[in-house]
């Protein structure tokens, strides 16, 4: 069996494509992502399967821990020594905060080389802006949205403004709730050039006209006509799709103040950012990308593991040494909810769960404990291995990483990305041990 | 006729005069108050939350033909067929004829089956026996364990159109006034009258003082506590709670009701683009936090598959629980045999001669109910206009008309207006809708909550129940200006934890992933869990350092 990257082995017959690999993730979330990064910086051949939309649900942020313990956090690292104290089988708790900081590093440099600018992680959370005009803690931020958590600190005299036409965002909302910690605040509206109508507009369209240079020219025009005394100026995330770090210091040029990005509501631009950008660097790097497929079935063998897949070429089969479970939960398809309870969808691996399903939610909505069944999922062992019925790993070569494991709450506790980098990272160091001791 | 709409403020204390003072803004009371603005008397209608927040809002919409009643209260059975005849003629925008059927599954008793259709003729309602191949070439859905079936009259009606209606009809006649989060919490009385009611607003916490020549409790549930207050021990309800679950799509044309003596998950109501299935009866002894639960949701579903075996992969995205009001009869009993039939007290016994109370009844009936309080209420005024609601047609006002599913898309389509943006994808309601709301609606005041949008529109009403609609039409109200403060995303997290009373118990299968990600935008992107106990800076209530 040849072992080439990516390249399908042409001895396989008719409409099936065979791959062959060391590493096999399945997910591309934050978490299958993070693990191809890892996986492809020591050196080890990788292919990547799943619906790549997952990632731009994310608002940007990075969070690590933002919420424990009845407490919003400042200070991160000491919020996981909190968190292992009461929650010792959270993800994070398994995690040496060392080799977590070393994930986020990794990660965020990598971002940083392939195009989308990141903030390293430091000694404390931002306190990052939401179009709400709430703040949230996290730790790791676009560079494209960092001079507004700044100027928040300091009370700067800010211009906030929304786009004509651009449900879910206005400035008005965001100046009301933000007025008491940001009194010199201000709101404006602003239609994007070529979309005055009136009519809806959308995030992802502006931002690719931004790539534009007249587009950026004419927008800037704009706000330099509504800026007045401002020492900034905040907008919805659009400042490109491609290259936001150019296009941010290009308007900024333009417009002669610092610029800020905020998130917007779903599907918005942060997360399409990093979705196009891993589709256009792993192939590059000689990673296979299987950007729209579901992995159909896993089968587990002597010394590898089989994954069957089909697309609109046909049948897809990948053999590899190693596999990764990165595959979310609901709302990606890695837990399934029936009414007797919640499944692993792909093969069926234990799920910890409340006892029934009147146990899965608390009365109220937002209570700030959150939800029991958002603390279900696949049990690992200190490798990272998911679980069987008896408690064994189910394979030597299986590892399981994300927001699919149990005991985390990752909405609530603020730490999607926390657990989805650094239990890849995890993930990803046992698969290389395993290949380095064969 | 003497009257102030703008409140004098005195004292910190509101005070509204009126002619007729009606509490309780369900269908009953707001079908009062149209029936007395029809003989041209003014009126003033409170609810201490909203229209449409006790059972009005809560039940099935089956405007019933009496066939569900014709075995066991003949009485009442005709009375449904009178008023659901008469309602098909003077409301027909709020009404939708698709009739309805009976069956009998494999289980079910053959001899009531063989017993109905002479039920049916004693209270005089059509029954068509049809075999169980016709009855399927109907309602394909059906169980193929099918073994009778029966054709009658049912229809369905839109309580939160009809309620609306009603208010927006007697505004325009008399000036009458809906004053929402008004809550009655004692009177003033007199030598035998009440002459004033003291009420909280339950928003701003103030007090309204509301003066008025005759009072009318239509209550609900609630009427026993309300006749309380004024001193009158007569009226004695059994509280009997009712589950409902709501699919996301419509799963028969027809009504459909289990050909059995009344019981759980019976029947299955069309209600425009979806379908209700229910219910529940359940004695309560407190009215206070009634949510439907994953157990009575099994019991309706297990029922219900019964006779629509497809109901076990039906999408399901809400379900609700009203209480109904049950006139307590001699003889204790449980909730489903208590009388369904309704109640005027006239209180003189208890030595008040302005006051009245109706209550128990039925949606269906709510016509009948409000033309025998006007009657008495119309009397004691010493006005003789007689009672006109049986033949003058309901008619339609336009900032009501955006309760109907369906009626939103229709419009927006037929406008064409790419202007006009659709806040609520699900529903597709567009921005003019809301628009006209705040603006006419009955009830619409500065600040209006989402809550109170939502009970006048379809928003957050579909699959979405809410996720995305609620941060578009908030952020909408903002840059209208409506909101100027915390006030807007206060309101926004209020609307979201009503609407998860019902989303909760039917949480499994493809509304998980859609409540998921309705969490990841409030909490995550929005930060609505934070509100109050702020994420912030250290010195604001970080960890220690
Ligand atoms: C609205 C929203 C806002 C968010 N905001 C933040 C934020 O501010 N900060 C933060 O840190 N995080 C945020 N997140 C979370 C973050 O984006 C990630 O979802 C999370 O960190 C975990 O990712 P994951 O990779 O474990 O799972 P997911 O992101 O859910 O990815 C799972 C992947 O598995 C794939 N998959 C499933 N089944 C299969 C199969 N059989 N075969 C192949 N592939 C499969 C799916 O297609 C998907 O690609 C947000 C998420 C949402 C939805
Ligand atoms: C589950 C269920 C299903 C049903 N299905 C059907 C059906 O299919 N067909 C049918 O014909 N009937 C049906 N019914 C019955 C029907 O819903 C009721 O009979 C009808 O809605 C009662 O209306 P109402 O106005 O009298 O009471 P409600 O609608 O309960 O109104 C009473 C109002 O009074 C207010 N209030 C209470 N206390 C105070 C106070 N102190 N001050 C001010 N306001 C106050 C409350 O907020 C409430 O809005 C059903 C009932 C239930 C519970």
């Amino acid at each position: 069996m040849s072992l080439k990257k990516g390249v399908p082995t042409a001895d396989m017959g008719r409409d099936e494509r065979h791959y062959s690999t060391e590493l096999a993730v399945i997910g591309s979330g934050l978490a299958g992502f993070a693990a191809s990064v890892f996986a492809l910086s020591r050196g080890i051949t990788c292919a990547q399967v799943g619906n790549t939309g997952a990632v731009a649900y994310t608002t940007g942020y990075f969070d690590l821990l933002g919420y424990c313990q009845d407490q919003w956090l400042d200070d991160p690292w000491r919020g996981l020594e909190l968190l292992r104290e009461s929650e010792p089988h959270h993800p994070l708790s398994r995690i040496d905060r060392k080799e977590i900081r070393a994930a986020f590093d990794q990660f965020t440099v990598a971002l940083t080389e392939m195009g989308v600018g990141y903030t390293a992680p430091a000694d404390r959370n931002h306190f990052a802006l939401t179009p709400a005009g709430t703040v949230k803690p996290t730790l790791s931020v676009p560079e494209t949205m960092l001079s507004g958590i700044e100027a928040r600190k300091v009370n700067a005299r800010t211009l906030v403004i929304d786009i004509l036409g651009l449900q879910g965002f206005s400035a008005k909302e965001f100046v009301a709730n933000m007025r008491s910690s940001w009194p010199q605040l201000s709101a404006a509206k602003l239609s994007f050039p070529d979309m005055e109508s009136g009519g809806q507009v959308f995030p992802e369209v502006m931002a690719r006209a931004l790539e534009v240079s007249s587009n950026r020219e004419r927008f800037a025009e704009r706000i330099k006509a509504v800026l007045g005394d401002a020492q900034l100026v905040g907008m919805p995330a659009i400042m490109g799709v491609h290259h936001p770090d150019r296009v941010h210091a290009e308007l900024q040029r333009l417009v002669g103040v610092p610029l800020f990005e905020i998130p917007t509501m779903p599907p918005a631009v942060p997360g399409i950012r990093l979705r196009e950008m891993f589709e256009q660097a792993f192939p590059a790097k000689g990673l296979t990308l299987v950007p729209q497929q579901k992995v159909k079935r896993l089968e587990l063998e002597a010394g590898r593991v089989m994954l069957y897949l089909r697309d609109s070429f046909g049948e897809m089969v990948i053999e590899s040494k190693t596999a990764i479970l990165a595959t979310g939960r609901f709302l990606s398809g890695g837990l399934k909810a029936e009414r007797v309870g919640v499944r692993e969808a792909l093969m069926g691996i234990p799920v910890i769960q409340p006892g029934s399903r009147a146990d899965w939610y608390r009365q109220d909505y937002f209570d700030p404990l959150g939800h029991p069944v958002n603390r279900s999922g696949v049990e690992v062992d200190s490798r990272f291995r998911p679980l069987g019925p008896d408690g064994e790993p189910v394979s030597d070569r299986l590892f399981a990483a994300g927001i699919l494991l149990a005991h985390q709450d990752w909405v609530r506790q603020r730490c999607g990305a926390g657990v989805a980098i650094a239990s890849a990272y995890k993930a990803v160091e046992a698969a290389a041990r395993l290949l380095q001791e064969q | 006729m003497e009257r102030s709409l703008n409140p004098v403020k005195a004292g910190g204390i509101e005070t509204f005069e009126t002619e007729v003072l009606i509490i309780g803004g369900g269908v009953t009371g707001t079908g009062v108050m149209r029936d007395l603005a029809l003989r041209g008397i003014h009126c003033l209608l409170i609810d201490r939350r909203d229209l449409n927040a006790g059972a009005s809002g809560g039940n099935h919409g089956l405007l019933h033909s009496g066939g569900r009643y014709a075995s066991s209260d003949s009485e009442t059975a005709a009375e449904c067929r009178q008023e659901g005849e008469i309602l098909k003629r003077v409301a027909p925008d709020c009404i939708d004829d698709c009739g309805g059927l009976f069956v009998a599954v494999e289980g079910d008793d053959p001899g009531f089956a063989e017993r109905f259709p002479g039920y049916c003729d004693a209270a005089g309602i059509d029954c068509e026996s049809l075999s169980p191949a016709e009855a399927r070439e109907r309602e394909p859905v059906l169980s193929d364990k099918l073994f009778a079936a029966y054709s009658i009259p049912d229809a369905t009606v839109d309580p939160f159109r009809i309620t609306l209606e009603n208010v927006n009809h007697a505004q325009q006649l008399t000036d009458s006034l809906f004053l929402p989060h008004t809550g009655v919490e004692g009177f003033e009385i007199e030598d035998g009258a009440i002459t004033g009611v003291l009420c909280r607003n339950t928003k701003t916490g103030g007090m309204r003082r509301i003066l008025a020549r005759q009072v009318v409790n239509a209550a609900g549930a609630w009427a026993m506590d309300v006749a309380r207050r004024a001193g009158c021990s007569d009226v004695r309800l059994l509280y009997s709670k009712g589950t409902l679950i709501i699919s996301n799509t419509r799963v028969t044309d027809r009504v459909i009701n289990r050909l059995r003596p009344p019981g759980d998950g019976d029947i299955l109501v069309p209600g425009g683009t979806v379908s209700l299935l229910g219910t529940t009866s359940d004695n309560v002894d407190d009215l206070e936090d009634i949510r439907p639960t994953v157990a009575e949701v099994e019991r309706v579903l297990v029922e219900g598959t019964a006779m629509m075996p497809c109901l076990e992969t039906t999408r399901f995205i809400r379900a609700f629980s009203g209480v109904r009001p049950l006139l307590l009869a001699q003889n204790g009993a449980d909730g489903r045999s208590a009388s369904r039939g309704f109640t005027l007290f006239d209180h003189q016994d208890q030595g008040l001669e302005n006051f009245a109370t109706v209550t128990g009844g039925k949606l269906t009936t709510f016509r009948l109910m409000a033309e025998k309080t006007g009657d008495l209420v119309a009397g004691r005024l010493g006005n003789s206009q007689p009672c006109k609601t049986a033949t003058e047609p309901l008619p339609s006002g336009n900032a009501v008309r955006w309760t109907e599913p369906g009626f939103a898309p229709r419009f927006w389509y037929r406008r064409n207006d790419p202007t006009d943006m659709i806040l609520c994808e699900c529903e597709m309601v567009p921005q003019s809708a809301v628009d006209s709301i705040i603006e006419s609606a009955p009830g619409a005041e500065a600040e209006m909550s989402l809550q109170a949008i939502g009970v006048r529109s379809r928003v957050g009403k579909g699959s979405c129940q809410g996720a995305f609609c609620s941060i578009r039409v908030t952020s909408h109200l903002y840059d209208r200006g409506v909101y100027d403060s915390e006030q807007g995303l206060n309101s926004m997290r209020d609307f979201l934890s009503g609407r998860f009373k019902g989303v909760q118990p039917v949480l499994w299968g493809e509304q998980m992933p859609q409540i998921e990600l309705s969490e990841a935008l409030h909490c995550s992107l929005m930060g609505l869990d934070q509100l109050g106990g702020k994420a912030d800076e250290p010195e604001k209530g970080g960890t220690d350092r």
